[in-house]
C-alpha cells in the first residue's frame, strides 16, 4: 500500500510499487484526464505537478510518490477556473485536446515559478510538450493572458 | 469561461440514443429526410415517408426535441479538433431557428444509412477535408424541414394560419396574437404532417439572417478539454476491462512461426496470449502487466515478405529514375491539349525532380481500441474516423457480419488519416474474442505507433515544363511515382478511377492557365502499405508545382507573385488570395538575412495562399522559418476563428513536414521508434503565424482541416532560394545535410 496526497486527499493504492504513476493514475484511480503519449518523458502528455514541480509521470514509480503531494489536471482548481483554464477557452486553444492537460500542467508549473514570463521563457519552458494539432501559437498567447490577468 | 456552452452529451448518454430509442424520446416529432442523388452532384428530396429503391439514401434521427426545450442534433463526423462537432450541428441550428444555448451534441452511431457523407459515396468516414463539404447542404435542409414541421404543428394547435407564424431562437411566434410556443412545447403535440413539400434553395435562411453561420462561437468541445474530463478513445474504461498489446511482427506481410509464451504466463496479471496471423497479443489485467507479458514473449518470426526488400534510400532511387523515364508510362489523366508534343517544340525546357519521404502521423493518442464480444455480436469503443470502415473490418476479422459490430466513435486524440485505419480496431476485435463477456482495450505504444503506421506514400515527381520564347508556360507535364493506397484501403475506388489514384495524385489538376496539361501516376507496389496523412497528395505534389513555378519565374525574370495572379485569370477568387497574402507580407519590401517565398494551393475545394519568411544558418544547414502570412478562401466560412485555428494547426504542421518529418525503412523495418528519432516541431521551433480569411458566403464550404498545409513547404522552399540567389530544394525534408549541399550548388 502506497500513500500520498492526490489532488489535496489523502489517497492509498494497492498496486506493484514499480508502476509508473500515470497507469496509476489511470487505471488504479480512474483519473483519466493524464494522457500517455510516448512513455519516455519526451512529449510531456503526462505531466502532473509533484510538490509542485512538473513531473512526467510515466518516468516516476508509485513507490517514488509515497508522502509526496501529487496534482492532476483534475485537482488543478476547483471548478476548471485556474486562470490558465479560463484562458485556454478565451483563446479556444485545444483542437484534438490530447495534449492540453499536460499543457496546462506544465505552463501552471512555470507561472508559479515565474509569474510574468517572456516569450522566450514560455516556449523554452513549454518545449518538452508536442502539440500534433500545431496549438503553440495559441498556448503561448494563453499563458500570455493568464499572467497579465493574473495579480503580480 | 464561457458557461452557456452547449454541453456535450457523455458517452454513456450517446450509447442510450441507440436509432431506435431515438425515436421513443422524441417528444412527438419525427423527421423523415431522404436524400436522392448520385455521389458527385447529389440532387436532395425530403419527403415525409422514405423513398425506397438502391439509390436512395435516407436519414431520419439527426435531431430530438424534448419538451423541455432541449435539442439534441447529432454530429455525423470524427471530432479530432478540426470542430466539426460544433460546425455541422450548428448548421442545423441555423436552419431550424434553434436556440444554440439549448442544444446539445450527440455523436453518431456507426449507420452510413443514416449518417454516411454524400460526398464520399455514403460512407460513413471523416476524412479527405470533406465533412462541412458533403453536409453542409443536406443539413440545412434537415433544419429547414424540421422548422418546417415545427411551424405547421404550431400552426395547428394555435389554430391559425401557418403563414402568420415566424421563429425566433426556438420559439414560434403569433406577432397578431401575441402569442409564443417554444419549441419544447410544439413538440409536445406534434404531428408529422401527411406530407411535405420538398424543400429547394429558396427556403434556406439568405445569408444575411444568419444567426450563427459566419459567427464564431465557442466549440463545444472546449471546456472538456481543460479539466481533463474529455473522453478519447484510450480513457474508455468499461467494468471488467482488460488490457492488450500486440507484438507486431517487425516487417510488413510476416508473422509468427513459433511462440513461447511460457514467461509471459508466470508474469502476475497475465490473462491469455492470442496468436495473430500478424503477430501475437497479450492480454493481462493492467498495461504495465500486459507491458511485461508481452516483452517476456519469444517469438520467431517468418522470413518471407516480400517488404524485407523495401529500403528507403534505394526505392526513392528506384522511383527518381522511373519518374524521369518518359517511356516508362503509367496512368494518365488531368490531360487538356498535347502536353508532349508542345514541349518538343518549345523555345526553350526546363525540368526538375522532386522527392518526399514516408512521413508519420505519430497522433498524440497513439492507436487504440476496446472491443466486447458477447455471442455474436462485437462493441468498439475507439477513436474512429472510418465507422463504416471498422464495421467491415471487423465483421471479417471475426466471420461476422458488419450489422453485428456497433461502433461508439469517442474523442480522437488526432486523426490525420491514421484513425481512418482499421487495424487498431482489428486488434481489440480478435483479442476479444478470446475472451468473451470481458471488454479487452488494445493500446499501441508509441514504438508501435511509429515502426508499424501508415506512412504517407514515398514520392518521387518529375515535372516539364515548356516554354515559349516570351517565357509563358506552354506545356506541363508532371509524372507521380509512387505507391497506391486505394489499391489497398479501397480496391472499388481504385478500379472506378481507372487506377488513378485520387488521395496520392491530388493537386496535380492545374487552376492556371496553362494551354497544354498532362499528369501521369505510375504506381509501384512493393509490399509496404501506404496511407492518408493531413493533406496527403497535395503535401507533395505542391511542392513540386509551386517549386516549378518559382524556378520558371526565376529563369524568365518574372516577380512569382505577378506571375502566379496572371496564371490565375480564369479564377478570380484565387487571385484574392494571392494578392491578399502579398499585402499582408508586404513582398515588394526586402529583408536583411531573411527572404519571402510564395506558394498558392487549391487543394480540398479552398484556396489557400501562404508567405514565408526564413532565414538560414549556412553552416549547419539549418532553416528557421521566421513567418508565415496565409490567406485563405473557404467559400461560406461557417466558423471564420475556427477556420484561422486550423490554418495554424496546418502551418505549423506543415513547418514540422518540410524541415524534419521522416520515416526510413532499411530491409523492411522501420528505423524510427519514437519522438527523440521522429522528430516533430515544437514551440520554441514556430514561426509568428498571421491568417486571414477571404470568405465568399455565397459559395459551397470548401475542406479546411488540410488545406492550410500544402503551401508551407514550396514556400519555405521558394524563400530559401531568395534568400541564397538560387539554391533549389527539391527534397522534402530540407534537413541539414540537403540545405547544405543546395548552397553549395
Amino acid at each position: 500500500m502506497t500513500r500520498f496526497v492526490l489532488n489535496g486527499r489523502p489517497t492509498d493504492v494497492a498496486a506493484d510499487e514499480t508502476t509508473p504513476l500515470l497507469w496509476v493514475l489511470r487505471e488504479h484511480l480512474k483519473l483519466t484526464g493524464t494522457k500517455f503519449g510516448c512513455g519516455m518523458a519526451l512529449c510531456g502528455a503526462c505531466t502532473v505537478h509533484i510538490d509542485g514541480e512538473a513531473v512526467r509521470s510515466c518516468q516516476v514509480h508509485l513507490q517514488d510518490v509515497a508522502g509526496k503531494q501529487v496534482t492532476t489536471i483534475e485537482g488543478l482548481s476547483a471548478n476548471a477556473d485556474h486562470p490558465l483554464q479560463r484562458a485556454w477557452v478565451t483563446e479556444q486553444v485545444p483542437q484534438c485536446g490530447y495534449c492540453q492537460s499536460g499543457q496546462i500542467m506544465q505552463a501552471a508549473a512555470l507561472l508559479r515559478a515565474k509569474p510574468h514570463p517572456s516569450r522566450e521563457e514560455i516556449a523554452d519552458a513549454m518545449s518538452g510538450n508536442i502539440c500534433r494539432c500545431g496549438t503553440y501559437l495559441r498556448i503561448l498567447r494563453a499563458i500570455e493572458r493568464a499572467a497579465r490577468e493574473s495579480p503580480s | 469561461m464561457i458557461a452557456e456552452a452547449p454541453r456535450e452529451l457523455s458517452q454513456a448518454e450517446v450509447r442510450v440514443l441507440s436509432r431506435r430509442e431515438f425515436f421513443v424520446r422524441i417528444a412527438g416529432i419525427g423527421i423523415s429526410v431522404s436524400f436522392i442523388g448520385d455521389d458527385l452532384a447529389p440532387r436532395y428530396a425530403l419527403a415525409a415517408t422514405a423513398p425506397s429503391g438502391p439509390a436512395s439514401w435516407h436519414a431520419n434521427a439527426w435531431i430530438t426535441i424534448d419538451s423541455d426545450d432541449m435539442i439534441t442534433i447529432v454530429s455525423p463526423a470524427s471530432e479530432m479538433g478540426q470542430g466539426i462537432k460544433t460546425s455541422l450541428p450548428l448548421v442545423v441550428a441555423e436552419e431550424m431557428d434553434a436556440d444554440w444555448q439549448k442544444v446539445r451534441v450527440a455523436q453518431a452511431p456507426a449507420d452510413a444509412k443514416s449518417y454516411g457523407n454524400p460526398n464520399l459515396g455514403g460512407v460513413q468516414i471523416t476524412g479527405g477535408s470533406a465533412s462541412t463539404r458533403g453536409y453542409y447542404q443536406p443539413l440545412r435542409l434537415i433544419g429547414a424541414q424540421t422548422r418546417r414541421v415545427i411551424l405547421l404543428s404550431a400552426a395547428k394547435s394555435m389554430a391559425v394560419p401557418v403563414e402568420e407564424l415566424t421563429t425566433e431562437p426556438s420559439v414560434v411566434v403569433h406577432a397578431k396574437s401575441g402569442r409564443r410556443l417554444t419549441y419544447g412545447q410544439v413538440a409536445r403535440t406534434a404531428e408529422l404532417p401527411a406530407s411535405l413539400a420538398p424543400l429547394t434553395q429558396a427556403d434556406l435562411k439568405p445569408p444575411a439572417q444568419w444567426r450563427y453561420i459566419g459567427k464564431d462561437l465557442p466549440r463545444v468541445d472546449i471546456a472538456s478539454k481543460v479539466d481533463g474530463s474529455a473522453i478519447f478513445g484510450l480513457d474508455v474504461q468499461p467494468p471488467g476491462l482488460l488490457h492488450g498489446l500486440v507484438l507486431r511482427a517487425p516487417v510488413q506481410g510476416e508473422g509468427p512461426e513459433n511462440v513461447d509464451d511460457s514467461n509471459s504466463k508466470a508474469i502476475p496479471g497475465f490473462v491469455a496470449t492470442v496468436r495473430l496471423n500478424y503477430g501475437v497479443g497479450v492480454i493481462a489485467e493492467s498495461v504495465w502487466a500486459a507491458r511485461a507479458c508481452r516483452e517476456a514473449l519469444q517469438v520467431q518470426w517468418s522470413q518471407k515478405a516480400r517488404a524485407r526488400t523495401y529500403s528507403s534510400t534505394s526505392v526513392l532511387e528506384d522511383y527518381q529514375a522511373i519518374a524521369r523515364d518518359l517511356a516508362r508510362r503509367g496512368v494518365t489523366f488531368a490531360t487538356r491539349g498535347d502536353a508532349q508534343t508542345t514541349a518538343k517544340s518549345a523555345a526553350r525546357v526546363i525540368t526538375a525532380s522532386y522527392t518526399s519521404e514516408h512521413v508519420h502521423h505519430a497522433t498524440m493518442e497513439p492507436p487504440n481500441a476496446t472491443a466486447l464480444v458477447s455471442g455474436d455480436h462485437v462493441e468498439i469503443w475507439a477513436p474512429a474516423q472510418a465507422q463504416t470502415f471498422t464495421q467491415l473490418a471487423t465483421a471479417h476479422a471475426l466471420q461476422t457480419t458488419p450489422d453485428k459490430v456497433s461502433v461508439n466513435t469517442m474523442l480522437l486524440g488526432g486523426g490525420f488519416g491514421r484513425k481512418g485505419e482499421t487495424d487498431f480496431c482489428v486488434d481489440a476485435a480478435l483479442l476479444a474474442k478470446a475472451v468473451p463477456g470481458r471488454p479487452v482495450k488494445v493500446m499501441w505504444t508509441r514504438e508501435d505507433d511509429v515502426r508499424h503506421g501508415k506512412y504517407r506514400p514515398l514520392a518521387a515527381q518529375f515535372v516539364q515544363v515548356g516554354l515559349d520564347r516570351d517565357g509563358r508556360i506552354l506545356s506541363w507535364q508532371h509524372r507521380i511515382v509512387a505507391e497506391s493506397i486505394f489499391a489497398r484501403f479501397s480496391p472499388p475506388q481504385f478500379e472506378k478511377s481507372g487506377g488513378r489514384d485520387g488521395p496520392v495524385t491530388e493537386g496535380v489538376d492545374l487552376p492556371y492557365d496553362i494551354p497544354h496539361l498532362s499528369a501521369e501516376y505510375v504506381r509501384e507496389a512493393r509490399g509496404v502499405d501506404v496511407g492518408f496523412w493531413r493533406a496527403v497528395g497535395p503535401g507533395y505534389t505542391k511542392f513540386a508545382v509551386e517549386c516549378m513555378l518559382d524556378e520558371i519565374a526565376a529563369a524568365t525574370h518574372r516577380d512569382p507573385v505577378q506571375m502566379r495572379i496572371e496564371l490565375l485569370k480564369g479564377d478570380p477568387r484565387a487571385r484574392r488570395v494571392v494578392s491578399t497574402v502579398a499585402q499582408m507580407a508586404d513582398w515588394q519590401r526586402k529583408r536583411q538575412g531573411s527572404a519571402l517565398g510564395i506558394a498558392y494551393s487549391d487543394a480540398f475545394g479552398a484556396r489557400c495562399a501562404q508567405v514565408a519568411e526564413v532565414s538560414l544558418d549556412r553552416q549547419n544547414g539549418t532553416i528557421r522559418v521566421l513567418r508565415v502570412w496565409c490567406a485563405i478562401d473557404p467559400g461560406v466560412a461557417i466558423q471564420p476563428a475556427n477556420i484561422v485555428a486550423q490554418m495554424e494547426g496546418g502551418i505549423i504542421h506543415g513547418v514540422s513536414h518540410s524541415l524534419f518529418e521522416q520515416v526510413h525503412f532499411a530491409q523492411g523495418e522501420v528505423q524510427e521508434s519514437n519522438f527523440h528519432d521522429y522528430r516533430v516541431l515544437r514551440m520554441s521551433e514556430i514561426p509568428e503565424v498571421e491568417v486571414k480569411v477571404v470568405a465568399a458566403p455565397e459559395n459551397p464550404p470548401g475542406g479546411i482541416g488540410e488545406a492550410g498545409l500544402p503551401p508551407v513547404g514550396p514556400a519555405i522552399a521558394n524563400a530559401v532560394a531568395a534568400l541564397s540567389g538560387g539554391a533549389r530544394l527539391r527534397q522534402l525534408p530540407f534537413t541539414p545535410d540537403r540545405v547544405k549541399a543546395a548552397l553549395k550548388l
